[in-house]
């Protein structure tokens, strides 16, 4: 039994010797050494928070000329790692200010206007009206330059009488993207998918297709953050030869990704 | 990316040191014996300096905005009961306050009282799938820590969420507008555990005139980070 007594507490007493002896040896820091892109602090310190926030505090700072590794980054926040494996979270503004082993700055993306090498897509949610009847709308949308942008859409109008499916794909621009609010034209063509609700007279109509053009603003409240709100008139040609216009209106957040 | 990195900066550096030796004006030092040593070719391995540059465009740091999961819980359809309910959400990070968020989800109809009672059926099986889509915007009201035990600490965040959206059921669909809060647990770099309570205002007119009707959703869900 006194031998077993002497073999725990050896072992409980050697276990964190052994622990201590490992951690010395090997810092997370040191093993990802490579792997994740390494700064130094420039500023005369580097605050980091609790969280991606500016309302996460501060429970760190990081004196200038210590070395950073960056794990990742959130919204406008970068969580990093000081030398002593301490993580947390450093606002963009201040990782702007951090050198890399040349003596450059971090290269980050441009806060003075939207970036299209940083940010090419644009994804958004809407609703209003559509014929009458109610419209959600979801979009998507690639920046070929920074007035031209491709877009695919698909819309889902509610009606008192139909519901309809719509496939977008076309083509939106903007003649002026650097403008708080900036107005822009768009065209396009798709699909529409009309289902009659039970007892409506509206005929059922397999798919038909459309052409639209529109005109709309974009209100950009932060740099990637924006409201968007437009109009469009759709021409459906159905198969009884007899074309339809739709009016739309609708409103609704976007973003830059 | 990241050996591909690799072969790059060893090809850079292989044409910088090539390229340095091209250059004598890199060399105004150099003996009459080193130049010797050079010439003949034999071993002398010169040693020059780190000249490749880290060309972080092209380590991009990685971004972890986007959050996809899924929830389970129970849905509360007024005059249907409460019934089992799945759905799966998308959720973009835009700011470290906003958050756009898309779900989908399904669930079925249980029986009105009416059915219950009198042993008949107003709709048939086939017609009490329900499926619903809703587009919100979501805000960060309350972030915060949450002290598990001793040692274990989690940022959170008690949010409020807002949106439209459209209900299929009984064979009918219609305009949704939803408002709810929640609560994120963040487990770790890449996990998250939420608890939801969402409420689905839209009007029907399936039992009876068109009137508005107030469906609670409670879910737990987990989503992952990238």
């Amino acid at each position: 039994m006194r031998t077993v007594m002497k073999l725990a507490i050896l072992v409980l007493l050697a276990v964190p010797a052994l622990a201590r002896s490992d951690d010395d040896a090997r810092r997370q820091f040191d093993r990802d050494a490579g792997h994740y892109v390494q700064v130094m602090v420039a500023d005369p310190y580097l605050e980091l928070h609790l969280g991606p926030g500016r309302r996460y505090p501060v429970f760190h700072v990081i004196a200038r000329g210590e070395p950073i590794q960056i794990l990742y980054r959130r919204t406008d926040w970068f969580k990093v790692r000081d030398e002593h494996d301490r993580e947390g979270w450093a606002r963009r503004d201040d990782m702007a200010e951090t050198l890399l082993a040349t003596g450059d700055k971090l290269p980050l993306e441009s806060t003075a206007h939207r970036d299209l090498d940083a940010y090419p897509w644009e994804a958004g949610g809407q609703t209003g009206n559509f014929g009458g009847g109610n419209v959600n709308s979801v979009y998507l949308n690639y920046a070929l330059n920074p007035t031209f942008a491709a877009e695919l859409g698909g819309e889902n109008a509610l009606g008192s009488t139909a519901n309809s499916e719509l496939v977008l794909l076309g083509v939106a621009y903007t003649p002026r993207p650097d403008w708080l609010i900036a107005p822009f034209v768009d065209a396009g063509t798709g699909l529409i998918r009309i289902l009659p609700k039970a007892g409506s007279s509206v005929p059922a109509e397999p798919r038909d297709t459309l052409g639209y053009y529109g005109v709309g603003a974009k209100w950009h409240l932060t740099q990637r953050f924006l409201v968007r709100a437009d109009y469009r008139s759709y021409a459906i040609s159905t198969k009884r030869d007899q074309n339809k216009d739709r009016n739309e209106w609708k409103a609704g957040f976007a973003f830059f990704f | 990316m990241e050996s591909r990195l690799r072969v790059l900066l060893l090809i850079v550096a292989a044409l910088a040191l090539g390229g340095c030796s091209l250059w004598p004006f890199q060399h105004p030092a150099r003996t009459p014996a080193q130049a010797a040593d050079a010439d003949d070719g034999s071993n002398a391995p010169v040693v020059e300096p780190q000249v490749t540059r880290r060309q972080v465009h092209e380590t991009k740091i990685r971004n972890s905005n986007f959050e996809f999961g899924g929830s389970l819980g129970l849905l509360d359809i007024e005059d249907f009961g409460t019934n089992g309910v799945g759905s799966a959400r998308l959720v973009y990070h835009i700011t470290e306050d906003f958050f756009a968020e898309g779900v989908y989800g399904e669930s079925r109809l249980g029986l009105t009282s009416y059915e219950r009672l009198s042993g008949t059926r107003l709709l048939p099986d086939a017609r009490r799938k329900v499926r619903f889509y809703t587009l919100d915007l979501g805000y960060d009201v309350f972030p915060g820590e949450v002290y598990v035990g001793k040692r274990r600490t989690f940022n959170s965040a008690f949010y409020l969420v807002g949106g439209v959206g459209g209900t299929q059921f009984g064979g009918d669909s219609g305009f949704t507008l939803t408002a709810g809060a929640g609560y994120r647990l963040i487990l770790n770099d890449w996990m998250a555990a939420h608890l939801d309570v969402r409420d689905h205002l839209l009007n029907t007119s399936m039992l009876g005139p068109t009137r508005s009707t107030h469906n609670l959703e409670s879910t737990l869900g987990v989503t992952v980070f990238f």
